[in-house]
């Protein structure tokens, strides 16, 4: 529609740039085909396919699963949920290493400054607590998911064992972070695990030793379990997640229906 | 010579013991019978695929063969020993000299197998009803994640998490807990030695849950026909969540046995 005079409406002139923009080298070189950003994205069999395989991120999952998978009834999401929360943790955890220093002198207070003196340092500390003890819960039920539903059985026995090595891992990951804010609860819970430990035949006094970096719960258990816990089991557990992830496409994707 | 397949043969021969128990069921003279039938039978077994095709078309062909050929041999004699049977008729075709362009029998056209349709198309991969990903498995993904996200954020802002005086390592809170999920392990120390309650126990648990899919060798997966499989587990859940629900909220100072209605709770997430 032409104004008089040759002037252009300003939803013309809006409508003209995205136009421009979406139809720029710049923007097509980092929106590959198939991304809903790109120029013209219709809903196209095609274009849904190149929604999965074209995202480095989606492409975790195939082209096509069967109709009876989306079935929030059949999982209750609870893999994705605990992956979903693993993210989160990750997040928030990186967001925490930044105001925390793990000694005996500091750590308290460095969890202290960051509840009263940093900007959401709180409700991140808050998050990242809960979304671990969620994270435990779900890991937990989605193995009760899938025992449930036989879905270990072949071809899938191998992955269920990848996922009790998760479950494993995940504890860990929880354990070793109870220690970090170096307060009562702590340390006096970390006591009892450890003590627990130490009780491993032969051994035990070697795995409690390596465990605590010395004879006593101190500032070198706090040093060992702050990298376990944000560097050493997240990194095992990533790979383990990866072959899981992996598995469960190559075995036929997920089991069922019943 | 016609290779019978296997399953036919078997067949056959199933058939043909069912006759005979048949015939042996009959009546007294049929049991007289009986025997002699059995005795016929490794005889007639090769002969007997063969017969199946009809005596009419094995005699015109032998005939359109033996005019072709030229022989000396009376179409009017080959006859009656075609009609006889396909045994009879393979022993004459094998005397006369192998024919390059026919099968056994002088046959033009043979039936080589009698392949069933599911034996030869075995489709391993039954069709599945599938659906796009995008958007059917990502929009669920999608509203599954922000709900989990909302409910951790809404619930962070209400609830704080705990943090306690600094650790005193000369003060030791009573009672001294575990995290939740390791206060069954807690709990089942009040019963037994630690080595068992603290190594031994856990360790069987968790090995018993790796080889959980080798040791059960149903490959069913419909509760109604995994019953024990099911119970199973149901009470290992239930021993973990028993265990764990007695170690968080009805143990108080001491480990000693508390009521958390009466005394309160003595249990930090």
């Amino acid at each position: 529609m032409e104004r008089p005079g040759g002037k252009k409406t300003p939803g013309q002139r809006v409508s003209e740039i995205v136009d421009k923009t979406q139809g720029s080298q710049a923007w097509n070189s980092i929106f590959r085909p198939g991304s809903v950003f790109r120029k013209g994205y219709t809903d196209s069999p095609r274009n849904r396919s190149y929604v999965i395989m074209n995202s480095v991120l989606y492409h975790l999952h195939p082209v096509k699963v069967k109709r009876h998978a989306v079935k929030v009834s059949y999982t209750l999401c609870l893999g994705g949920l605990s992956f979903f929360l693993f993210i989160l943790l990750t997040i928030t955890g990186i967001f925490l290493m930044f105001f925390y220093r793990p000694t005996a002198a500091q750590a308290w207070n460095d969890i202290y400054t960051l509840q009263t003196s940093v900007t959401f340092g709180l409700l991140v500390r808050n998050m990242h607590r809960w979304a671990a003890h969620l994270m435990v819960l779900s890991v937990f039920l989605h193995m009760a998911r899938v025992f449930y539903h036989g879905a270990y059985k072949p071809p899938r026995e191998f992955n269920w064992v990848i996922g009790v090595i998760l479950l494993t891992l995940t504890l860990l990951l929880s354990f070793t972070g109870y220690l970090l804010p170096w307060d009562q609860l702590a340390l006096w819970a970390v006591t009892v695990g450890t003590n627990m430990m130490g009780y491993t035949p032969v051994f035990g006094d070697q795995v409690r030793f390596v465990l605590l970096g010395g004879k006593e719960i101190g500032t070198d258990t706090l040093l060992r379990w702050y990298v376990l816990h944000v560097l050493f089991v997240p990194f095992v557990t990533v790979i383990f997640l990866a072959i899981h992830f992996w598995r469960v496409r190559k075995d036929g994707g997920i089991s069922g229906p019943l | 010579m016609t290779e019978i397949p296997e399953h036919l043969r078997k067949r056959a021969e199933a058939a043909r013991a069912k006759a005979a128990e048949k015939a042996a069921e009959g009546g007294a003279p049929a049991e007289g019978a009986a025997p002699a039938a059995g005795a016929e039978e490794p005889a007639a077994a090769p002969s007997g695929e063969a017969s199946r095709i009809p005596a009419h078309l094995l005699e015109r062909s032998k005939s359109a063969k033996a005019r072709k050929e030229g022989a000396t041999a009376e179409p009017a004699a080959a006859a009656p020993a075609a009609a006889g049977g396909g045994g009879v008729a393979t022993a004459v075709a094998a005397a006369a000299p192998p024919p390059t362009a026919t099968g056994p029998g002088g046959h033009t056209q043979r039936l080589l197998t009698v392949v069933k349709a599911g034996s030869i198309q075995d489709v391993k991969a039954t069709p599945v009803d599938k659906v796009h990903t995008w958007p059917h498995l990502l929009a669920v993904e999608f509203v599954a994640s922000l709900l989990m996200l909302t409910f951790v954020l809404i619930f962070s802002i209400f609830v704080n998490a705990p943090l306690l005086e600094l650790a005193n390592i000369n003060n030791t809170p009573n009672p001294s807990k575990a995290p939740w999920y390791f206060l069954g392990l807690q709990e089942l120390l009040t019963m037994f030695h630690p080595m068992v309650a603290g190594v031994t126990i856990p360790g069987m648990g968790i090995f018993l849950l790796i080889l959980a899919p080798y040791i059960d060798r149903n490959p069913n997966n419909k509760p109604e026909d995994r019953k024990f499989a099911i119970s199973l587990f149901t009470m290992f859940l239930m021993f973990w969540a028993v265990l764990v629900i007695i170690g968080s909220f009805f143990r108080g100072p001491g480990f000693n046995f508390v009521a958390p209605w009466t005394q309160g709770l003595f249990f930090e997430l």
